[in-house]
């Protein structure tokens, strides 16, 4: 379970996150919320990569002020940009990179690297130039070196929303099938039918929390 | 032009990227030691041999050396006015043999496996400060992301001819600066999520005890 609990953030002047209280049991949950109204650093707290100004967030009981490196290894993360998270200049290198950190034997590592790959139907592209890859390609990419890492949930900050349809599509059946608890980050609403949980920001705010139908009518009404 | 590896299952391939570097810059050193055109003649049909053997695309060989060809043409021209032209033919024929060494092993040891190497030669160097797995880290970044950069200069560039603009360092260098500094902010939270721990480094004069 990921616990949040009355946690505020500012940067600067700047209130951009106003006491949270929430915890994801869920199995599925999206966030949505127009630009700027806190979804990123919202998702960034859940593993750690942001320490909350006030408040604490916890993942299975580990506090991220505290254990924010085993909090890491817990949480996995995806962001928008897949060309600014991928770091090793061949495809196989960079899935092996978070295992290399979590300093596994060499072999095991192959080992991994080749489940994943075949699993997400990366195969063929494993000795190519990360660069050369197609927007869907980068994305899944990125996705695989997350999961292949096992991390007990994943957070996905707009994987799709620098994607063409057809890759968002790609990107989302992906999504469907991790097996793991999901917090999805997005700002589609079509996204999240099928969650049991969306939450809604507004200027840092909680604004409605619940199953999908309510929460998307909120959303909704609050665009219009 | 980077991330040059094709893969291959030759033994020139499987040969420890270690050993392969190695014969690199010993090879690279003796050559200029011995001498006479029969000599580089042969080492040529030696190397043709050995790309043979690791069934390297010819495609991929000689995009690997246009560039450095383009030299060799004033090189040898300037031996054959200058001294004699058996002194050109023999300069030109120990570089090349220089160059296809270098791009049998680049097309042939993947990138990661060099970079293991360097770390490696590098190791000794942790007691004045240097740490190994962030050279190796660093050493992969700059290939990963030449390209990408490339690109973007590419882009803005276009973006400014498009609005009429002339070519203008300035004009080109703010946008790429902030998008570097964007992308640079990305990755170090990337890298973090993904649980990168390097040992921390202390040089000698730091150590106590
Ligand atoms: N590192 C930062 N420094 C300063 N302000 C930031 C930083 N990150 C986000 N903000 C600001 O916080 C607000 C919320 O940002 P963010 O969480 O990224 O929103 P969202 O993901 O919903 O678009 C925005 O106004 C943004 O400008
Ligand atoms: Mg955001």
């Amino acid at each position: 379970m990921i616990q949040v609990s009355d946690v505020s953030h500012r940067f600067g002047e700047r209130e951009v996150l106003k006491d949270i209280n929430l915890s994801v049991r869920e199995r599925r949950v999206g966030v949505i919320g127009a630009n700027g109204s806190g979804k990123s650093t919202f998702a960034r707290l859940l593993n750690g990569l942001l320490i909350p100004d006030s408040g604490a967030v916890t993942v299975d009981g580990l506090d991220t002020r505290e254990d924010a490196k085993a909090v890491r290894r817990r949480v996995g993360f995806v962001f928008q940009n897949p060309d600014n998270q991928i770091v090793f200049p061949v495809v196989e290198e960079d899935i092996a990179f978070g295992l290399k950190n979590l300093k596994l034997p060499k072999r095991e590592i192959a080992r991994k690297v080749d489940t994943v790959l075949a699993e997400y139907g990366l195969t063929h592209l494993r000795d190519r130039a990360a660069h050369l890859l197609s927007g869907g390609e980068k994305q899944l990419l990125a996705i695989s070196a997350v999961l292949v890492m096992e991390p007990r949930y994943v957070v996905l900050d707009e994987p799709m929303t620098l994607l063409d349809l057809r890759n968002k599509k790609l990107i989302l059946d992906t999504i469907r099938t991790i097996g793991q608890p999901v917090v999805l980050v997005t700002h589609d609403l079509d996204h999240l039918r099928d969650f049991e949980r969306v939450i809604v920001f507004d200027g840092g705010r909680v604004v409605a929390d619940g199953p999908p139908r309510d929460a998307i009518r909120h959303y909704t009404r609050a665009m219009a | 032009m980077l991330s040059l590896y094709v893969p291959g299952d030759s033994f020139v391939h499987r040969a420890p990227a270690a050993a392969k570097l190695a014969i690199l810059v010993i090879c690279g050193a003796a050559l200029f030691v011995v001498s006479g055109i029969p000599v580089h003649a042969a080492e040529l049909a030696l190397l043709a041999g050995l790309f043979h053997a690791a069934r390297l695309p010819w495609r991929d060989t000689f995009r690997q050396l246009r560039t450095a060809l383009i030299f060799l043409v004033p090189i040898f021209l300037f031996h054959v006015f200058v001294t004699d032209w058996t002194l050109g033919l023999e300069t030109v024929l120990r570089i090349l043999v220089l160059l296809l060494l270098a791009v049998l092993v680049t097309l042939t040891t993947r990138t990661t496996d060099m970079i293991d190497v360097l770390e490696a030669a590098v190791r000794p160097l942790r007691h004045v400060g240097v740490n190994p797995s962030k050279t190796g880290m660093m050493l992969s970044m700059v290939i990963r992301f030449i390209p990408m950069m490339m690109r973007e200069a590419q882009e803005v560039l276009e973006a400014q001819r498009a609005r009429g603009l002339d070519r203008n360092a300035i004009a080109l260098l703010m946008p790429l600066l902030i998008k570097t500094l964007k992308m640079a902010d990305d990755l170090s939270e990337a890298i973090e999520a993904r649980g990168y721990d390097p040992e921390p480094v202390v040089p000698v004069w730091r150590r106590k005890g």
